[in-house]
């Protein structure tokens, strides 16, 4: 069995607080080797079957469309994987 | 006049938009997202909460929602529509208003009675205010950062789109203190601060007059019923 992966980040240029909370965690935990922390989405698309490229074209359609806005995020990657479960 | 206010599931401020309304002197009329059926509305309310919870970002889903075709395409063919805080959010996810909406730079929920300047009253739902105007309306939000790139912005402020500054205090880190847009036609006007809650002598802000004696957002809705009636 395989899943659809759809990974969205937010914009590089963009500030994103709560990476930025979690980074005083680390330094609060004594961890200094870090400078940012930046936090994304994964998206696991599950699917009876094979995958097909109509599946593929869909996945990618829904992540430009729903899964991210291109205002503040960057869909970085929409791959196959074989299912964890 | 029969105003509609959108509820969506999570939406917390649709009865006070409601109430805004009627207070206003026009007909409020509670609407459903899972419907396609605006009931032929004069003007539309997206109102405040926190429509599915925030899930994927903060109006997102709503924007998909079914009723969200007819908002989009009334919209593009002139409907007023106002956007409080998610129903801001709703209109930029659907695309009816530039930039985005994300967490506050500071990372906490603020809750304030915020100062504003109205930019702009050749909309829809700002007539009513003098330009210029200093009005204090409530603010609530952990995601009102309003941000647009270089490009955008430039073409925001160029064509005089912004309906609302932030005065005295940028509560969310949003991008030339914007707190509101309006579009090109005047019809489609969204805001992070909310009108609704300073429309009723008693229950709005504090003024230096008496204590929640604020009514400045009523103008907002009274504002609508004029256009609608002159059109």
């Amino acid at each position: 069995m395989a899943i659809i992966v759809v990974e969205v980040m937010p914009k590089r240029e963009l500030l994103d607080p709560a990476g930025k909370a979690v980074l005083g965690a680390f330094h609060r935990s004594g961890i200094e080797g870090f400078h940012e922390v930046r936090i994304g989405k994964r998206f696991e698309l599950h699917i009876e079957g094979a995958v097909t490229d109509a599946h593929l074209e869909q996945a990618r359609t829904m992540a430009a469309d729903l899964l991210s806005n291109g205002v503040i995020e960057d869909v970085l990657d929409v791959r196959v994987e074989d299912s964890p479960a | 006049m029969r105003v509609g206010v959108v509820t969506f599931p999570g939406s917390l401020d649709d009865r006070d938009a409601l109430r805004a309304i009627r207070l206003a002197g026009g007909d409020p009329v509670p609407l459903w997202h899972g419907t396609h059926d605006l009931e032929g509305v004069d003007a539309l309310v997206l109102p405040g909460g926190f429509s599915y919870g925030d899930y994927l970002r903060c109006g997102a889903i709503a924007a998909h929602s079914p009723i969200m075709s007819e908002v989009v395409s009334e919209a593009h063919k002139g409907l007023p529509v106002l956007g409080i805080c998610n129903g801001f959010q709703i209109l930029v996810e659907a695309g009816l208003l530039p930039g985005g909406l994300i967490r506050n730079d500071h990372g906490d929920f603020i809750c304030r009675d915020q100062k504003l300047r109205v930019e702009s009253t050749d909309t829809a739902w700002t007539s009513g205010y003098e330009h210029n105007q200093e009005i204090v309306i409530p603010l609530k939000n952990g995601e009102g950062g309003f941000i647009a790139d270089d490009e955008t912005l430039k073409r925001i402020e160029g064509e005089n789109l912004v309906a609302f500054r932030y005065l005295e205090v940028n509560p969310n880190g949003s991008a030339n203190d914007i707190a509101g847009l309006r579009n090109n036609t005047g019809r489609i006007v969204g805001l992070m601060p909310h009108p609704e809650h300073a429309v009723e002598e008693g229950f709005g802000p504090d003024t230096d007059v008496a204590m929640k004696s604020g009514t400045d957002g009523l103008a907002m809705f009274q504002s609508v019923l004029t256009q609608v009636v002159s059109a």
